[in-house]
């Protein structure tokens, strides 16, 4: 499993809206700019594809900062 | 049991039809500049044909069987069976299917009737038409699937208006001993409400209060008898199911991603069947796209995207995996081979 400063980095890959450097652990993810449901379907794209891991929208209202949602991850992951 | 193959049933050609008028994603003011270009990027689809008020799913139909008739120089008195796939019938009732036997001027012999289904529509069909010409009492057949999904859709709601387009399709198919194709076909109602027009059936019929519009969040906006979409639950339900439901289909086949030449899902969005292919390993440049010009159109998707794809289908042993998965909640796959199919162009009526 990556290390969350890996996985930052392959989100603002995806995300590609969002200035690189401008995400960290503690950032709310509903608090990107110009976010909206397609961000929730980009981010739970690449949970799928890089981590083979399935995050559901349930996951994400519970979940409030990145290091919430790579903890999620990295927990399914083993 | 839902694996099983069907022997004596091949399709000869495909045609499609979609209405002339053409609806632009970058025009949707419901949402920001910046959301747009995020939305035409996530979903793939940038443009959509959107049928006038008044024209129906059989309207494209009956343009796509007659262009698909003309070119394979069929004789309209061999065709004796007639399947019409969609959620958008044009009544209630009577079938749609049946109104097409008589306005394509087929034989009161031909057996016709109609298929509810959405997304996975087209490969149900191809299994229940294929059935049926195996049992050798059929000659020629015409698998018509299309949907009008543009009459269901709220344009205040965002997470449905700019995904869906319309569109209607035929499918030639003529009783062939030898030929094969292979089917697997899944269901689960438990996830009924993920896509769903939860009025304007027997259990809610229209009332005044199923046309009142309500606002469920900045950017969805609409009423009882409009599409209701929720794209997450879907978008976990298809990269959950469909990639497993291939596998199991290729395992019974003895085949691997290797043995196909073209793998042709059902058009939903982009971000989620690139998913559902990263994890299949099927390389980019054998899963065709239709999304960017037509967005999705429910059960025409997969002959409208085989259609676009026609240089590959017009060869002959073009080896063609099918995955289509949707509503309901149902899904299903299917395998065959393409021999020199004659597919004219889109229409655009």
């Amino acid at each position: 499993m990556d290390s969350i400063d890996q996985f930052i980095v392959k989100l603002e890959r995806e995300l590609d809206m969002v200035e690189p450097g401008t995400l960290n652990p503690e950032v709310n993810y509903r608090n990107i700019p110009n976010w909206s449901s397609m961000y929730a379907l980009i981010i739970v794209a690449l949970c799928e594809t890089e981590y083979d891991v399935a995050v559901t929208g349930e996951d994400l209202r519970k979940c409030n900062t990145i290091s919430d949602l790579y903890n999620i991850v990295a927990s399914r992951k083993g | 049991m839902s694996l099983f193959r069907v022997t004596g049933a091949e399709i000869k050609g495909i045609s499609a039809a979609v209405p002339a008028t053409v609806v632009s994603n970058r025009d949707y003011e419901i949402i920001s500049p910046a959301e747009r270009e995020v939305l035409i990027k996530t979903t793939g689809i940038e443009k959509r044909h959107i049928a006038h008020h008044g024209e129906t799913t059989g309207d494209l139909c009956y343009a796509a069987a007659e262009k698909l008739i003309t070119s394979l120089r069929w004789d309209k008195s061999e065709i004796d069976l007639l399947i019409f796939v969609s959620q958008s019938p044009d009544h209630f009732l009577p079938a749609t299917s049946i109104i097409l036997q008589d306005r394509l001027g087929l034989s009161k012999t031909t057996v016709a009737f109609d298929i509810l289904l959405g997304c996975s529509g087209y490969v149900y069909g191809l299994s229940v038409i294929s059935s049926m010409m195996a049992t050798g009492g059929f000659r020629k057949a015409l698998l018509l699937a299309g949907d009008i999904s543009s009459a269901g859709v709220n344009v205040k709601d965002k997470s449905t208006y700019p995904l869906f387009g319309d569109a209607g399709t035929a499918t030639a198919i003529e009783y062939n001993r030898g030929y094969q194709i292979t089917f697997n076909l899944q269901s689960d109602g438990s996830g009924k409400d993920a896509i769903i027009i939860p009025h304007g059936g027997v259990k809610y019929p229209i009332t005044a209060e199923s046309l009142v519009e309500k606002e469920y969040e900045p950017g969805i906006t609409r009423h009882m008898r409009n599409l209701a979409l929720n794209g997450m639950d879907v978008f976990n339900f298809s990269v959950r199911e469909a990639p497993p439901n291939v596998k199991a289909l290729l395992d019974y086949c003895e085949k691997s991603a290797e043995d196909v030449d073209l793998f042709v899902m059902h058009q939903a969005n982009f971000l989620m069947n690139e998913t559902i292919r990263k994890k299949l390993k099927f390389p980019a440049d054998k899963t065709p796209y239709s999304l960017r010009e037509f967005g999705n159109t429910s059960s025409a998707s997969i002959p409208l995207t085989l259609v676009n794809s026609m240089q590959e289908v017009q060869k002959s042993s073009t080896r063609v995996l099918l995955s289509a998965f949707g509503v309901g909640l149902s899904w299903g796959s299917c395998y065959l081979e393409a021999n020199n199919w004659s597919c004219p162009p889109i229409q655009t009526i």
